[in-house]
């Protein structure tokens, strides 16, 4: 059938606010997007597969299995104001994590607070929206998401690349070990449904029971 | 189909008086065009929860404002939840009182706030049965056969 462009795309919708979540997965449902929603940025961090205690180890260079994402999420977006941890604190951390900076950040508010955007938006929050969000906001989400598909695509070919080239002279424990588990796993790959997808999640543990969202199966939440 | 002809007449009659009223704004008319057949009851579901939420809250603002010491910045929390939810379903006048509302509430103005606590409950109260009225209406028309009008 060959490389699927319009694999479904899944978003993570961080909102304190019930009513809010519910109108924000009805919004991203009709675009098409998966949506997982969570009440808090401590269990938004928990479905990314992130520990709180990971993120003080900062001295470890190398990804460790308990920072992988368990399921692929495409795109974060959060409200400003939570208890607890704020959006931009969630931002931070999503941020300061190797193995989740990737993922384009969008924050909401109800508030109108130009130091609170600016402030977000240097942070690496590609957009912020005022609330109540309208469906043309959740169009502009698009470009964000197809941005990370196309990186992951284009890094794949890259590696493609270099393996015909040979490996180039000067990379850092961690690009040769990623490296590597991507050379291993394209070639396994090849034969699969030929989506493309970072390798990394490939080797994970084959016994994960969660499911995967990123191979254009629909999957419920 | 006279009978459905004059139900569709009276929701799209109602439902104008209501934006003309100020109780609705343009955010009602996103949340309904957020349903469709796969989700045919989005805006009952988004609107029950409101009116649970809206009666939390109403409870936790009448506890907070009765304390002997007033923690104006609890009162204030609750306070933008309230105007949070108002304002995604699109209840105006409701979100409108909790802007002074919280005006008050920076200025530690106690009268001010129980005035407002007031004109909320109030305002909360009108938009309430102005919604259940519209869902009733909706709920004869769709049982005589029609459909609601787009």
């Amino acid at each position: 059938m060959g490389i699927s462009t319009e694999s479904q795309f899944h978003v993570l919708a961080v909102d304190d606010s019930l009513i809010d979540r519910k109108l924000i997965e009805r919004l991203l449902k009709t675009s098409s997007y998966q949506v997982t929603t969570v009440d808090s940025g401590t269990k938004a961090l928990e479905f990314l597969g992130v520990h709180e205690d990971d993120q003080s180890n900062s001295d470890i260079p190398s990804v460790s299995p308990n920072t992988h994402q368990e399921v692929e999420v495409n795109l974060i977006i959060t409200d400003y104001c939570m208890p607890g941890m704020t959006g931009y604190d969630l931002l931070r951390k999503i941020k300061e994590s190797s193995s989740l900076r990737n993922i384009p950040v969008v924050i909401m508010s109800s508030e109108n607070v130009p130091s609170r955007i600016s402030r977000c938006l240097e942070e690496g929050a590609e957009e912020f929206f005022l609330k109540p969000v309208r469906p043309s906001d959740v169009n502009r989400l698009r470009p964000h998401i197809m941005k990370t598909k196309l990186k992951d695509q284009q890094e794949d070919k890259q590696e493609n690349k270099e393996e015909e080239l040979g490996k180039p002279e000067f990379q850092s424990r961690e690009e040769k070990e990623e490296q590597q588990q991507q050379q291993h796993h394209h070639l396994q790959q090849q034969h699969s449904n030929g989506n493309k997808r970072k390798a990394l999640e490939e080797g994970l543990s084959p016994d994960r029971t969660r499911p995967r969202y990123n191979n254009g199966l629909t999957t419920v939440v | 189909m006279d009978g459905v002809a004059q139900l569709q007449k009276q929701l799209v009659d109602y439902t104008a008086s209501l934006f003309q009223e100020g109780f609705l704004d343009e955010q009602f008319n996103q949340l309904q065009q957020l349903q469709d057949e796969s989700n045919p009851d989005f805006v009952v579901e988004v609107v029950s929860l409101f009116f649970e939420d809206s009666e939390r809250l109403l409870n936790e603002l009448a506890k907070a404002l009765e304390q002997k010491t007033i923690d104006f910045r609890k009162v204030d929390a609750h306070v933008h939840q309230f105007k949070g939810s108002s304002s995604s379903i699109g209840a105006q006048r409701v979100q409108k009182v909790c802007i002074a509302f919280r005006n008050y509430c920076e200025e530690q103005n106690i009268e001010g706030c129980l005035k407002c606590l007031q004109q909320v409950k109030h305002e909360y109260s009108l938009v309430k049965s102005k919604l259940e009225t519209l869902f009733k209406i909706e709920k004869q028309l769709i049982a005589a056969g029609g459909s609601i009008p787009t």
